[in-house]
């Protein structure tokens, strides 16, 4: 959680940043020190529980009307909508 | 219900994930026969209702809230766990758990079944909307599902009749096997346990699922317009115009019906009774009390039919979504939009819909907010007030000033809106969290009128039963204030003048003299309380002048002459702010399931219309000199 670095090319790019029509697959979920509003762990897991795991693959669909965010993101088979601010914390090649 | 007069049911437990059609399962199960109540404590609803087997077996069913995980991170969230559990001393624990996936969208839901094994309760996983699932050419080996779960698997179609018949067949052998229990060893999973069940889900899904070469792609497409940054945004506001319409204009004539059939029966009483004390109390009592309930529920049934049908048809989440960012600014979640919406028809119908905000954070600065929007029984006070005082002189060239009061009333009301609830998250939630948005996008879906209906009969029948008993003794107790004591012989004032509400009107006269408002103003509020338009009827009592909401205009013109200028105004900016209707209060009461919200409600609304009013009259007589 701490090597933010060196790291991050290998990680890919954090799925906050993909614009519409991205696709990939994730690498890895790990939640940077950006401000949150919840703990770095609760973060994490409510990505987990939604589907976001490793491996699995993403399609950034549609974006938001103001400042192209939420993003609408095909996870597999499921769309889930979210902040870009949380989704930094998914990393996608 | 307690546990020792149903001991001959069993008691079954529907768990799911948002959006797995659990609730389209339960409506069809049960039909009508529900019942709607609150968990002790808390305003999470609980919903209950009995099924009759084909085999003659009787079992309790309850609805959970969805969940993604037992773990619990909101109060509908640790309800599902704690009844899942066992662990609620009002609710037994249930002898099986029904676990309803949606067919079509297994990969979450597959976690979850993972996760229930643990609890030790025997589990049957229900395939819901196996029938899209099937027209999309998703095949499903149920038997290697079922092998690889080790949990039976049953499928359904939730919105079909005869949908569920395979599912009741089910339920009738599984009784034998849900008296045996195994140990309970859930934990709350850890990341990593929640990485490996998820995991685990997948490789049971590849397994044991065939998904088409081509993806559905009719719900991307149909995105492809609603989403859209411009389109998307402009249908929405095509959307809530439909429903602004619905439920200001279309439910208008049956209100109307309802209030004169109201006033008929008041009539029908005032003429059959000799005048008296019982008379005034069954018509000005009870009858215009029951009548000032009732009124509601014209636009109650129609927001929530378009809500209940924006629900199942998969487009709220698409609303919030648009709205997130707009309404973000503010504090506010983008579900919150519709219910601030209804709020310009009335308050008590946007409040019950803020039921569609799954965050209590969110939920109870929506319904903080609320009052603030201009609701229809403002207009009569609006009206009286701006056609007796404001001159109706051209601005601007086509601009009328008396349209620019009003419309800087409406926006007033927006603009503390927005405010109040930015300052209610600093407030009350500087500690906690803001929480995420982040929710699944479902598929479209047609949905099923009968789903739809029982949903908002349930919605119906709670507004009348539980709220109206509250609104109606607030009524009652209002009448009394009005009509006690009752005037002496031969006294020349009107009645209401020597009445409580005239000892109340007398004590906060010197309160309210500050923001220019007189001792007849003090007085009109008391009846006032009832509904806001209830003080236009009640300035007519003070002031003597006959023939109730009719005599508006009469009205107007003896204010004109009695009232300045700057009282005519603090009074107009009075009325954006302050909490005069009980009806709202007893259902911000009801909802949140507590006096404290209502209170702060109440006390923080009264506060900005004394110290709007205060300054409106101050200016105002300062700048008229």
């Amino acid at each position: 959680m701490h090597n933010d670095g060196p790291k991050s090319t290998r990680r890919g790019l954090p799925l906050g940043l993909a614009r519409r029509g991205f696709r990939g697959r994730i690498t890895t979920i790990e939640v940077g020190s950006g401000a949150h509003g919840l703990a770095a762990i609760e973060l994490e897991r409510r990505l987990l529980e939604l589907g976001f795991v490793e491996d699995a693959s993403v399609e950034v669909l549609h974006e938001g009307p103001l400042g192209h965010d939420p993003i609408a993101v095909r996870l597999n088979d499921t769309t889930i909508a979210l902040r870009r601010r949380e989704a930094m914390a998914v990393f996608v090649t | 219900m307690s546990v020792a007069t149903e001991r001959s049911a069993s008691h079954f437990a529907l768990v799911g994930t948002p959006n797995s059609g659990k609730t389209a399962l339960f409506n069809a199960l049960t039909g009508g026969r529900q019942k709607v109540a609150n968990y002790p404590g808390v305003t999470v609803e609980r919903k209950t209702g009995a099924i009759q087997t084909p085999a003659g077996n009787r079992v309790i069913l309850i609805d959970l809230p969805g969940t993604y995980s037992l773990r619990g991170r909101s109060p509908d969230e640790e309800i599902t766990r704690d009844v899942v559990l066992g662990h609620l001393t009002s609710e037994p624990t249930p002898d099986l758990l029904l676990c309803v996936a949606d067919a079509t969208n297994l990969r979450v839901a597959l976690r979850l079944v993972i996760e229930l094994k643990k609890v030790g309760r025997p589990l049957l996983l229900v395939l819901n909307m196996i029938d899209i699932a099937r027209r999309r050419g998703i095949d499903i080996d149920l038997v290697k599902l079922s092998a690889e779960l080790a949990v039976p698997v049953v499928t359904s179609v939730a919105v079909r009749r005869g949908g569920t018949e395979e599912l009741l067949r089910c339920i009738d052998e599984l009784i034998p096997a849900a008296q045996i229990h195994r140990e309970n060893t859930w934990s709350p999973p850890s990341n990593s346990d929640l990485r490996a069940a998820q995991r685990e889900s997948d490789r049971i899904l590849n397994l044991a699922v065939g998904l088409p070469r081509r993806p559905d792609t009719l719900t991307t497409r149909i995105d492809a317009m609603l989403l859209h940054p411009v389109g998307g945004l402009l249908a929405l506001l095509f959307l809530l115009f439909i429903m602004f319409q619905a439920v200001f204009a279309w439910a208008r004539p049956l209100m109307d019906l309802i209030s004169e059939g109201f006033e008929a029966m008041g009539g029908l009483v005032h003429d059959v009774l000799p005048d008296g004390l019982l008379q005034s109390f069954i018509q000005n009592g009870i009858i215009s009390g029951v009548g000032n309930v009732i009124v509601f529920l014209p636009q109650i049934l129609i927001l929530f039919l378009f809500i209940l049908l924006l629900e199942d048809l998969g487009y709220m989440a698409r609303a919030a979504f648009l709205m997130d960012r707009i309404m973000g600014g503010a504090g506010l979640h983008g579900r919150a939009f519709i219910p601030l919406l209804s709020s310009f028809a009335c308050a008590i119908p946007g409040i019950m819909a803020t039921r569609v905000i799954d965050n209590r954070r969110d939920r109870l600065t929506t319904i903080l907010v609320a009052p603030l929007m201009t609701c229809s029984a403002r207009i009569p006070i609006y009206t009286l007030i701006i056609s007796a005082f404001i001159p109706d002189k051209p601005v601007w060239g086509v601009v009328r000033l008396q349209g620019l009061v009003m419309f800087g009333l409406y926006a007033a009301g927006i603009l503390s809106a927005l405010g109040v609830s930015f300052v209610a998250n600093y407030f009350f939630w500087r500690d906690n969290a803001t929480p995420p948005f982040m929710l699944e996008l479902p598929n479209y879906k047609i949905p099923r009128l009968r789903s739809v209906v029982i949903g908002v009969y349930t919605r119906a029948m709670m507004f009348l039963k539980r709220a109206g008993t509250t609104i109606f003794s607030m009524m009652v107790l209002i009448w009394f204030l009005a009509s006690f004591p009752r005037p002496p012989l031969g006294a020349t004032d009107p009645a209401i003048n020597y009445s409580l509400a005239a000892v109340i009107g007398g004590w906060i006269e010197p309160l309210l003299a500050p923001v220019g408002f007189n001792w007849q103003i003090s007085v009109a509020l008391v009846p006032g309380m009832a509904a806001r338009e209830v003080a236009v009827a009640a300035l007519g009592t003070v002031y003597a002048i006959e023939g109730g909401k009719e005599a508006a205009a009469q009205i107007g013109q003896a204010l004109a002459g009695k009232w300045s200028l700057a009282t005519a105004l603090a009074l107009l900016v009075w009325y954006i702010f302050a909490p005069q209707c009980a009806s709202t209060l007893a259902v911000i009461k009801r909802e949140t399931g507590s006096w404290r919200w209502m209170a702060i409600t109440f006390a923080y609304m009264l506060a900005l219309a004394y110290v709007a009013a205060f300054i409106t009259y101050h200016v105002s007589a300062a700048l008229m000199g």
